[in-house]
């Protein structure tokens, strides 16, 4: 079983992610692209922590879960906020700094 | 990364070097949960609904904790599944719900070519990252049996613990920042004043509304349920008297059905047939000149609370 298998499973995920952020306008859906895009990336420091048999890999991925949560928690809130003043979730209607 | 691994990084050749520790069962965990992964994670690219965008984005997150402790990360496993499923997938949730269905729903782009633009930004990463994954030489899998021996957990807390203990105290800042910021943006200040229950009886009576509670559902209950109407002094049952969503559905039990019941209720207020039947109001609500009618004393039904859900 080859390990670089998952670092490509690691990168596909990551180009969905990035493709989700890109195309929807639903602004929690693009933030579960985010979501996606960071967890390919533990995924991909999980399997090189393997690869070099050092718990480092693994480490960082475990402050990156840390750093995703509180993250999720204000993004989150922020949506709402622009929700309650908009009415709205789209990405598009957010341009209030436009004009 | 270790430096002194790193300088074996083009000595060693790709191919399929077995990694100590791995088993096949490996291979049967990534052609498994691969595809299952990739799949998922095209729903949420593609599913039109949200909450399908989310619980796809779900099935990505369990399958990674399995794909974590396949990859020896037990206790990063067990956090994915606790961290992204348990709170930051139902977080997702919880906000969609109360977004609720909205127009960004739709998949109509409103800048034209944004999403061929998209895709094709999308498929240049993806090729660039293949390509150049492709030419790079990967040194042979060390594994993590050795560095697990003393567990996965311990070797984890040495790091955390020791070299990376600022950024673990940082960790702990950020999480107290970020719940204090959440309530911040999430709090409403009040607009108007709070409507005491003096303002609320005087508005009901302004708009002529019910004042008082309304009868309580279940005066002829077999069973401790809510789906029994209370009979009026004419013998109608009492439409106030149960839920309207059991009313909407036809889950209520009707007049005539409980005369049906009378029977088995006469045999459960005098299980052995023996003393009089005075307990045995009749159901049908006439008026019952041959036995004096006593209320049996039943389970409290006061629902005072739904003089609320009225108003």
């Amino acid at each position: 079983m080859d390990l670089m298998n998952w670092v490509y499973l690691s990168v596909v995920l990551f180009t969905i992610g990035g493709a989700t952020v890109l195309v929807r306008r639903n602004a929690i859906v693009v933030f579960m692209g985010v979501e996606l895009m960071l967890n390919s990336a533990n995924l991909a420091f999980v399997t090189f922590a393997r690869m070099h048999g050092d718990l480092d890999g693994q480490t960082v991925a475990l402050f990156v879960m840390l750093v995703a949560a509180a993250e999720v928690v204000i993004g989150l809130a922020i949506i709402m906020a622009i929700f309650r003043a908009r009415r709205s979730a789209s990405v598009d209607d957010a341009n209030l700094l436009k004009y | 990364m270790n430096a002194a691994l790193l300088t074996v990084l083009p000595l060693a050749g790709t191919g399929d070097a077995v990694v100590p520790g791995s088993s096949t069962g490996d291979a049967a965990v990534f052609w498994v949960l691969a595809p299952i992964m990739v799949l998922a994670s095209l729903g949420l690219l593609f599913a039109r609904k949200a909450v399908y965008a989310a619980l796809s984005m779900a099935v990505v997150m369990v399958s990674l904790g399995g794909v974590y402790v396949a990859l020896e990360a037990p206790f990063l496993g067990m956090v994915q599944v606790f961290v992204y499923t348990g709170a930051v997938m139902m977080l997702f949730l919880f906000v969609l719900m109360l977004v609720g269905v909205d127009s960004s729903d739709s998949l109509v782009e409103t800048i034209r070519g944004q999403r061929l633009v998209g895709a094709l930004a999308a498929g240049g990463f993806l090729a660039f990252v293949l390509v150049a994954l492709g030419r790079t030489a990967w040194p042979t899998p060390v594994g993590l049996s050795a560095v697990n021996e003393a567990g996965n957990i311990t070797g984890i807390a040495e790091r955390i613990f020791s070299r990376y203990v600022f950024a673990f105290e940082m960790t702990a800042a950020l999480l107290v920042v970020a719940a204090i910021g959440a309530m911040v943006l999430a709090h409403r200040e009040r607009s108007g004043e709070r409507a005491t229950q003096r303002t609320i009886s005087e508005n009901r009576l302004k708009r002529g509304q019910r004042m008082t509670p309304l009868p309580p559902p279940g005066v002829f209950a077999r069973h401790n349920a809510v789906d029994t109407p209370a009979l009026l002094p004419d013998g109608t049952p009492s439409e106030l008297s149960v839920s309207r969503v059991l009313q909407a559905r036809g889950q209520t039990l009707t007049t005539g059905t409980l005369v049906e019941h009378v029977p088995a209720i006469q045999e459960d207020m005098d299980p052995d047939g023996r003393g009089s039947r005075t307990h045995g109001a009749r159901l049908d609500g006439k008026p019952d000149d041959t036995r004096p009618t006593r209320p049996e004393p039943h389970e409290p039904a006061g629902r005072s609370d739904r003089a609320d859900e009225e108003s």
